[in-house]
């Protein structure tokens, strides 16, 4: 029953909202040219001009490779590329531990149960910050140094420097093999399809499904065979302080992805094992009557169903794990706030830009997170009956 | 209805710009004490002392100022800065004089609306290494992590250094200098890299001092001062010239203790800086006695010296740069006429 409302209500309604919308807008005017005025009063530097401006400093971890004539933006762009990598690791390792821990605190075996429950506990009851602290402070410095560095068959080195491990010396190698991973996750997917559905007519599942697991992992080794005219490993090797060769990763680095991925982990086990209980336990049974395995019965009936609950709240961990991996100023890994906020704000002064542009890039990064979010959450939807999100 | 109006009268004031110079000497008069930025711990320079009391290098400078404007050397309140957020303090007028060992670069002079009004101590920039690496030059460095404060010219020199020198290095920055000792100390780094008084004052912060040694490299120049901002060249004259007082009663051999012998004093010189002649201060609106007052609570340029960094200090860094122009050094008060 809609309230009616006169001509005269509905304009005085409008009237006040375009009122409020521009003090709003002029408030926000105001500002900003109090703030541009004062700060050419005080001859203090405005504007993004410095990010064309050489830089002059050096970063302790970069994808791409840059020189001394590297501009503010160049180096933006490599501290951007640092955040990126952390989050999607993070995200990736994040997602399948949490998925093993709520399978786990799911399961029949008591043991397995009490182990999950106590790593949920733990991990989220301690502050992010202490736990990286933890294993960048109390794990990863209490590494002897280079010289006594522990080593595994003498190829991969663990110091308190770095972990260093053989990797191929041509930089096109990795791109390669990623595709070469992919290539063998897609075609293993095709193989495991091809064999449930000689399952279902048979009754046995059939002996190749094994290959399904190495294919990911022998189509590189296949590439690698094929491309590797001039693929050198190099094998890192200790040269007077440290060790060169390989690939280093920096302890900053690894103590990060490890802090933020056990830590997300334990409340995206949560939210999965929240979904799967949400579920009717009618649905399992009815899959079981069906003569499905729990295996099957969970994949094909029960995960699906529990997608709509898991995936709102669990964008949300993963905005957070974004977000969180700010906390590498904590540790000198250079990442975006680190880089903008830290170092070029040091170097620059130009405090209000810079604050600016990083949150402005956190935005962004969080916005196309939910995006990507939302879009798979209507596709899942879809075929159940309910709307989008 | 009424609110409303007057939430509208209120944004038409904020329209309303006063343009005028600041005038901090009347404000620190009228507020009673200065506001000093110092660092957060730095032995020699600003660090607290067991009872919490500020004490160094820096601290002197802020307390000869408050004797100079206020009369009284502990009107002061310090404010504990890091290296990113020192310029932005200045700017926003938390603190009224940064006196926190920051170099002067063209850059901080030209793009941060901020002033350096003279050089408390020549600086350069040295290398902390530990004696089992058993590297006696910083040539010898090549692939070494070296651990930095973040964002310093530090941090630019080195970079500089190596490359220039086509040697190879691995970064490790940190924001607090306390962390960047800390993982020295802890073997996360080969080497440190920091002014070279700092480097004798974190030396002593470590495990096993006589374990360490400081390279003889010095790789940059780091001329240290206190810095006001732009807007009251009234306020950075007053500074500028505490500093000179201070030197100056150095070369003229006044010192805290026989200010009442020189009374008598026949030296115009002496007599001019000191405000028994003239009244110099009148000028930036201090009282005869401001360099007076100066050197009876703080002392000149050698005392401090000598208390925080020279041969009263566990530090004993001799003079060297900082001697006065006519024993060696570069220090050069201008004429007190």
């Amino acid at each position: 029953m809609q309230k009616l409302i006169t001509i005269k209500q509905r304009w005085q309604s409008w009237f006040w909202q375009v009122l409020i919308l521009l003090a709003l807008l002029s408030t926000l005017g105001i500002f900003a040219r109090n703030l541009v005025l004062n700060l050419r009063e005080r001859g203090i530097a405005s504007g993004f001009h410095f990010l064309g401006q050489v830089a002059g400093f050096d970063l302790a971890f970069h994808l791409l490779s840059y020189d001394h004539t590297a501009s503010f933006g160049r180096m933006f762009l490599l501290a951007l590329l640092n955040t990126l990598l952390v989050s999607f690791l993070g995200i990736i390792f994040a997602s399948l531990i949490g998925l093993l821990v709520a399978l786990a605190r799911l399961s029949k075996n008591p043991l397995l149960r009490f182990l999950a429950s106590s790593y949920v506990e733990v991990l989220r009851n301690i502050p992010l910050l202490l736990q990286l602290f933890f294993w960048y402070f109390a794990v990863l410095r209490q590494l002897p140094g280079p010289r006594q560095s522990f080593s595994l068959g003498g190829y991969v080195f663990l110091n308190n420097r770095s972990l260093a491990i053989p990797f191929p010396e041509d930089a096109s190698a990795a791109p390669l093999l990623l595709l070469g991973f992919l290539v063998g996750l897609i075609l293993g997917h095709y193989l495991n399809r091809y064999a449930r559905r000689l399952r279902i007519e048979r009754g046995s599942y059939p002996i190749f499904t094994l290959g399904s697991f190495l294919l990911p992992l022998a189509v590189p080794a296949l590439f690698a065979l094929l491309f590797s005219r001039h693929w050198t490993l190099s094998f890192p090797e200790l040269q007077g302080f440290n060790f060169s060769g390989g690939l280093q990763l920096i302890p900053e680095f690894v103590s990060l992805v490890l802090a933020l991925s056990l830590y997300t982990a334990a409340f995206i086990s949560e939210i999965i094992r929240a979904g799967v209980l949400s579920v009717g336990s009618g649905q399992l049974e009815a899959a079981q009557a069906l003569g499905l395995s729990r295996r099957d019965s969970l994949r094909l009936i029960v995960l699906p169903q529990a997608m709509r609950v898991i995936i709102p709240p669990l964008s949300s961990q993963y905005l957070n794990l974004t977000k969180n991996s700010s906390l590498a100023a904590a540790i000198a890994f250079p990442d975006l706030v680190l880089v903008f906020a830290g170092t070029a704000l040091n170097i620059t002064g130009q405090a209000v830009e810079l604050m600016g542009l990083t949150m402005l890039v956190y935005l962004s990064l969080s916005l196309s997170i939910s995006f990507m979010m939302n879009r798979y959450q209507a596709q899942t939807s879809r075929y159940l009956g309910q709307g989008g999100h | 209805m009424k609110s409303f109006w007057l939430g509208i009268l209120g944004f038409a004031a904020i329209f309303i710009y006063t343009h005028a110079q600041a005038d901090t000497l009347g404000e620190i008069t009228k507020r009673g004490y200065i506001k000093c930025g110092v660092s957060q711990g730095l032995a020699g320079f600003s660090s607290p002392d067991k009872t919490g009391a500020w004490r160094g290098l820096d601290v002197d400078f802020c307390r000869a100022l408050a004797a100079a404007t206020l009369g009284d050397a502990n009107k002061v309140k310090f404010t504990a800065l890091s290296a990113k957020e020192r310029f932005t303090a200045l700017q926003s007028g938390e603190i009224d004089i940064l006196s926190r060992n920051t170099s002067w670069t063209i850059v901080r002079d030209a793009s941060l609306g901020v002033d350096f009004v003279g050089v408390i101590y020549y600086d350069g920039q040295g290398f902390l290494v530990s004696k089992k690496a058993g590297v006696k030059t910083a040539k010898e460095l090549n692939g070494a992590s070296i651990c930095v404060n973040l964002g310093t010219t530090t941090e630019l020199n080195l970079a500089d250094y190596f490359r220039s020198r086509n040697l190879t290095y691995k970064l490790v920055t940190f924001e607090k200098n306390d962390e960047v000792v800390a993982a020295y100390d802890a073997g996360r780094c080969d080497a440190m890299s920091s002014d070279r008084s700092g480097l004798y004052a974190d030396r002593s912060k470590l495990k096993k001092p006589d374990e360490h040694i400081i390279l003889p490299e010095t790789i940059s120049k780091e001329p240290l001062g206190p810095v006001v901002r732009h807007g009251d060249n009234r306020w950075a004259d007053i500074a500028r010239w505490t500093l000179f007082a201070l030197l100056e009663a150095e070369e003229l051999k006044v010192n805290s203790h026989n200010l009442d012998q020189l009374r008598s004093s026949t030296n115009p010189s002496i007599r001019r800086l000191l405000g028994f002649e003239g009244d110099l201060g009148k000028n930036f609106g201090l009282k005869p006695d401001w360099a007076l007052q100066i050197i009876k609570q703080i002392g000149n340029y050698q005392e401090i010296y000598d208390r925080h960094l020279g041969k009263d200090s566990p530090l004993n860094i001799a003079r060297g740069q900082n001697a006065l122009w006519n024993e060696g050094g570069l220090q050069y008060p201008m004429p007190f006429r």
